[in-house]
């Protein structure tokens, strides 16, 4: 889905060098808002913290830096905002762990109540936030057609509370509470929350996935959130080094095999339609993407469970081709 | 100007003229008529450029007024029971946060068993959430209230409750003056934030707080709710010039002066309390009610003074501390007792008038009598409504089944 082929360049790194300065990344301009600053206390490697610096930095130049921005209790929240210290350049509310879209929506009402409705809304959260104690006030927002911007950094678990299973937890991933003890394999084969799938349910304007693996494509998107009215939500695939067990130099990586082996879909949508799609050029089996993280260690000692792996394989496959995630296949 | 109108019409239009910007709620009875009133309001543009969301839950509308007040708005809502007990995550968060939000809650009971009719514990169980709870003894007091309740609101951002009884108040239909749009907007001013979001001046609200500095934060609260009493006085006194009416304020009192015996309650049972004063006045006997209009902060000089002297205090609660209620009393029983500590007034604690059931004069009457004639304990709690046959038939029952 990136217009920009970058892969010509022969990596999938930004490249910013030897584009058009237009087509430059905001991340790449001196001038840069730097949104969330340097001192923060995130863990080396955190997927979310690189995520939201690329979001709001990109959101801030789409805005013109008119956006206010509201937090859900989680990882990102606490490691900002120690009392006395904030990690903030830009406007910035906490509340409580669930409330993040109910709040923002308020932040929009009291904005245009105000004749101030030209400052945009910018909400986050984890996958807690989101997909588990936050959905009630999201469903909300997305029914109501709010005016707020929406992001997921999905990390796929409790990371902030000691990596407990949420909602976003893929199948078999130890976490603290589901351990592969006893008969278990750790976290159940469920059918899995999709939240994007259930944003686009409600027939929201814009609705996208992406990872922390194509900064491009996690920037245009935001810029093409920010450029729409309405309720907007952008998933984030954020890996996260303590609980997935991932070499912390490894978080881009990471998230490239997810999208790569068809784990992760990175797709669009308008208006409940899916309408684009990021084509895997190289198929990586599954198996490329759970080894470089402990959480799935239990599958591959000796004997392992092969068999999971394959069950595994299939999600991703079905994904492939429920999305038509090949290239040369049907989007 | 008086006109016969439903209470919940009379508080939403009060609302509508204290120039919201953001009024969110959620539908729960006995609070549905006054989002219904507003809901209409807003619509027809009679409440300037407020925006009215239908959130999704209770949880929800508290959290929307939360992020309108961060904003830079007046934010409002109302709810009751339950929805109070939804939102109750998001209550010492408002407070904590300094925004100052106004919330009518139209009281009424906690189940189980599920009850819709009017009791206090609904606001009672939300006693130390930080909020300041005023309560109406009418409906023209609760129109005055809300007036009132956004001026120390926003003087002092602090969020303001307040309680007027579900279905008693709500759904009656009496005469009642709402104040006018420049007698509102006199005690009203227009509202400046203590901390705003604001794209010229970024700035971080609702930092992680550890034990460093969390208590100096609560004590500082504490400290702001005490001298919340004298802003509160002063809105009812500055009410009064206004509008020419008397309302609001920490407690009132009707006939106690000289009273020897005196009922303390809060709420619409203070009318029916005060008929039986003058009744029993009539009768000889010395008696008194004094109200607890203002129930957070407690008003710690107001209650002794309108108290001390007194022979007997009957406090009658229309919410019940399950688990406290024998000796040291229900929990405005509590309140009474530490304030009159040291002083040889003997306090009864009544609780009465639960899930809907009608406080009535002949009630009132007999708990005066009962006093005066030594009849009524002071050493545990008494349920003075109680329908004793029910409740040991059913003490039997569970005996047998046990």
């Amino acid at each position: 889905m990136t217009e920009l082929k970058l892969y010509q360049i022969g990596t999938f790194a930004a490249g910013n060098r030897l584009l058009d300065p237009a087509d430059r990344t905001e991340q790449s301009n001196i001038g840069r808002t730097n949104s969330i600053t340097s001192g923060h206390r995130a863990c080396r490697g955190c997927g979310e913290a690189l995520a939201a610096r690329v979001v709001l930095d990109a959101a801030m130049r789409a805005s013109d830096g008119r956006m206010v921005t509201v937090n859900a209790t989680g990882c990102l929240e606490v490691f900002s905002t120690p009392y006395p210290e904030s990690a903030w350049r830009v406007p910035w509310l906490h509340s409580l762990f669930g409330n993040a879209a109910a709040v923002a929506s308020g932040v929009a009402a009291s904005l245009r109540a105000q004749g101030r409705g030209d400052v945009r809304v910018v909400a986050q959260a984890g996958d807690g936030g989101t997909v588990d104690i936050g959905m009630g006030c999201l469903s909300g927002m997305f029914e109501r057609d709010d005016d707020v911007f929406f992001i997921c950094y999905d990390n796929q678990g409790y990371m902030n509370t000691g990596v407990q299973r949420s909602g976003a937890t893929p199948a078999a991933a130890s976490t603290a509470t589901t351990r592969p003890v006893g008969s278990r394999i750790g976290n159940a084969f469920g059918t899995g929350k999709s939240l994007p799938v259930i944003a686009m349910a409600h027939q929201i304007p814009y609705v996208a996935t992406a990872t922390v693996a194509d900064l491009h494509d996690l920037e245009r998107k935001v810029t093409t959130a920010m450029g729409i009215h309405g309720s907007r939500y952008l998933h984030v695939l954020v890996p996260c080094p303590l609980g997935w067990g991932t070499d912390s130099a490894d978080t881009v990586r990471v998230a490239r095999l997810a999208t790569e082996s068809g784990f992760f879909p990175v797709f669009e949508a308008r208006d409940g339609e899916v309408t684009g799609v990021h084509r895997i050029r190289r198929q990586v089996p599954v198996e490329d993407y759970l080894r470089l993280q402990t959480r799935f260690a239990h599958l591959f000692g000796d004997p392992g469970r092969p068999d999971v792996v394959e069950r595994l394989q299939r999600q991703a496959d079905r994904s492939i081709a429920h999305f038509g995630l090949l290239e040369g296949g049907q989007p | 100007m008086l006109r016969q109108i439903e209470g919940s019409r009379a508080v939403a239009e009060t609302v509508a003229r204290c120039r919201p910007d953001v009024v969110a709620a959620y539908p729960i009875s006995p609070q549905t008529h006054i989002v219904e009133a507003l809901s209409d309001l807003v619509a027809l543009g009679r409440a300037g450029s407020c925006e009215f969301l239908m959130v999704e839950s209770e949880f929800g509308a508290l959290s929307a007024c939360i992020g309108a007040s961060a904003a830079g708005g007046r934010a409002y809502t109302a709810t009751a029971s339950q929805g109070l007990l939804f939102m109750a995550e998001a209550l010492p968060n408002a407070s904590g946060l300094r925004l100052p939000i106004v919330m009518t809650v139209a009281n009424r009971a906690l189940g189980a068993p599920i009850n819709i009719w009017n009791d206090h514990s609904d606001a009672m169980s939300q006693r130390d959430a930080g909020w300041i709870q005023l309560f109406a003894s009418s409906n023209q007091e609760a129109v005055d209230l809300h007036v009132q309740a956004f001026a120390v609101a926003e003087a002092l951002h602090v969020p303001v409750m307040v309680n007027m009884d579900g279905f008693v108040l709500t759904h009656a239909m009496e005469p009642i003056d709402v104040p006018e749009q420049d007698q509102v907007d006199a005690l009203v001013p227009p509202f400046r934030p203590l901390h705003v979001l604001d794209p010229e001046h970024p700035v971080t609200i609702g930092a992680m707080v550890g034990p460093e500095a969390f208590t100096e934060v609560k004590y500082l609260e504490t400290r702001r709710h005490l001298a919340a009493l004298d802003v509160v006085r002063d809105a009812a006194a500055r009410f009064e010039q206004v509008v020419g009416r008397r309302s609001g304020g920490l407690v009132s009192t009707y006939r106690a002066e000289d009273a020897d015996i005196v009922l303390v309650g809060l709420g619409s049972l203070l009318g029916t309390a005060a008929d039986v004063v003058d009744e029993l006045r009539d009768a000889g006997l010395a008696v008194g009610v004094v109200g607890v209009t203002c129930f957070r902060p407690w008003p710690f000089d107001a209650v002794r003074d309108a108290l001390a002297g007194k022979e007997r205090v009957v406090v009658l609660n229309r919410a019940v501390s399950v688990g406290l209620g024998s000796t040291l009393g229900s929990m405005v029983g509590t309140d009474v007792r530490l304030t009159l500590g040291g002083t040889p007034v003997t306090v009864h604690d009544v609780v009465a008038g639960l899930g809907g059931r009608p406080v009535t004069r002949d009630l009132i009457r007999r708990l005066f009598e009962d006093a005066a004639a030594g009849d009524l304990s002071d050493r545990e709690l008494v349920f003075a409504d109680l329908d004793e046959g029910l409740a040991q038939r059913e003490l039997a029952r569970e005996e047998f089944l046990s």
